[in-house]
């Protein structure tokens, strides 16, 4: 019988949805449990003392944390669709534009989602070179990995969902079809992929809580 | 031929040749000035203009944990990270963790001045405890008893830190604090194929007070102590 598998995380989350993607494309059955972070479970903060957030993957009685470390252990731990390539240059290629993605591009798109004036044109600045440098990187391509979903891809998810809903939230133009036309068709790949589609969070819910929410939630990892 | 494009102080770019010399890969290091970047550099890493860059053939790999990973899937001998996914992903969260807490820390800690120098010092014991926790019971290394990745993602902190104490005037690495840490420095230090490839202590020494000296002169405030 299968180790029963356990995901702490939260519904509005880009990061623990991330993992539900994996374990949704590897058909890997699992109990989502819904953490309050404004009051923390004990179980939680036993599985991640270190950063005490979402999301924790527990298989086995193991905790994993850290969202791109819970993906890899996924790719590695079951078999069927490959999240990750099987090439190592490949694989190199992914690791590095998942990094950049979730280092660079989303703590740029954070800031200038919520900041005001001066900070906020600064951001925006930065955001778009980011962009721009991802627009680049798609090359037309139907996904970053290629014809399939893959590693960068579901890390890129922020993007692909979370942000254009922040975007009307907030009443910020960042990511517009004119300026970035591939990135707007990935978006619409990203969104019609059947394991999304399926699965996403409910649009207008989520544009509810972050328009409950001019203040943002305390930074990008929440 | 394999070139490694470097600077010989960044604990990024030691942790690639280490890598490569443990695995008894051989390779051309081309030395870097990153304070007057080279065009090559700007080619091959357009994205973030940084060291270290392994070049492999026709492939150009950048990021030095990714590289790390890069090169244990490419030379399957002297595996660098361990073999079970639980044990795997362990190595790799606490990679994370020493990049994006501990070395942040202990850097603001050694170049900071005042209360913020106090503050920084608290978190890096803060997380240096995190580490010694995670060393308890390994044996010589976090790898067991061979070196591996988190060995090597670690490795900066036994020619850094001491160095940064120095000029910092901070106190870090107490090996009464830090005993699974301290011997773990010792048995790191005395690998052949570390102690072949170390940067000389007082030229890091004179590096880094001239950084400090740098970034003290931009924030402009008057020393504290």
């Amino acid at each position: 019988m299968a180790e029963p598998v356990k995901l702490f995380g939260v519904w509005a989350s880009p990061f623990s949805w991330r993992v539900e993607t994996a374990l949704k494309l590897k058909g890997v059955k699992y109990e989502f449990i819904e953490e309050d972070l404004t009051n923390k479970s004990d179980l939680l903060v036993k599985y991640n003392p270190v950063h005490k957030k979402i999301p924790v993957l527990l298989h086995k009685g193991k905790p994993i944390c850290e969202s791109l470390v819970i993906l890899e252990y996924i790719d590695e731990t079951w078999k069927g669709i490959s999240i990750l390539p099987e090439d190592p240059y490949e694989r190199a290629i992914a690791r590095f534009w998942a990094k950049f993605i979730d280092e660079k591009c989303n703590h740029a798109l954070w800031t200038a989602c919520w900041s005001k004036d001066n900070e906020q044109e600064k951001a925006i600045e930065e955001a778009c070179e980011f962009l721009k440098t991802l627009e680049t990187q798609l090359k037309g391509n139907k996904f970053f990995g290629g014809e399939t979903i893959g590693f960068v891809d579901i890390v890129a998810n922020f993007i692909g969902f979370w942000l254009g809903i922040i975007q009307e939230a907030v009443g910020l133009e960042l990511l517009t079809v004119e300026k970035f036309p591939n990135l707007c068709k990935w978006i619409d790949n990203y969104v019609n992929c059947p394991v999304i589609k399926a699965n996403l969070p409910p649009r207008d819910e989520l544009l509810a809580y972050f328009k409950a929410r001019q203040q943002p939630p305390t930074g990008p990892k929440y | 031929m394999i070139k490694l494009v470097g600077f010989w102080v960044s604990p990024f770019v030691l942790r690639v040749s280490w890598a490569l010399k443990l695995k008894g890969v051989e390779y051309e290091y081309i030395e870097e000035d990153v304070f007057n970047k080279s065009p090559l550099l700007l080619e091959l890493n357009p994205v973030h203009k940084k060291v270290p860059v392994l070049v492999h053939g026709h492939n150009v790999i950048v990021e030095s944990l990714v590289i790390l990973e890069y090169i244990d899937e490419t030379w399957k001998q002297y595996p660098l990270l361990p073999q079970e996914p639980c044990d795997r992903a362990n190595a790799r969260f606490w990679a994370k963790f020493a990049e994006e807490k501990l070395m942040k820390n202990s850097w603001t800690a050694m170049s900071s001045q005042g209360d913020e120098k106090k503050l920084f010092l608290q978190s890096t014991l803060e997380d240096l405890e995190k580490i010694e926790g995670e060393l308890k019971g390994k044996g010589k290394y976090f790898g067991g008893e061979n070196l591996g990745y988190l060995d090597l993602a670690l490795g900066w902190i036994t020619y850094l830190v001491p160095v940064w104490e120095d000029i910092g005037s901070i106190t870090i690495l107490d090996p009464v604090k830090f005993p699974c840490t301290t011997a773990w420095m010792q048995n790191f230090l005395n690998h052949p194929v570390i102690k072949e490839d170390f940067p000389p202590r007082d030229k890091t020494d004179f590096y880094f007070r001239t950084r400090r000296e740098e970034i003290l002169a931009l924030v402009g405030s008057p020393s504290k102590g």
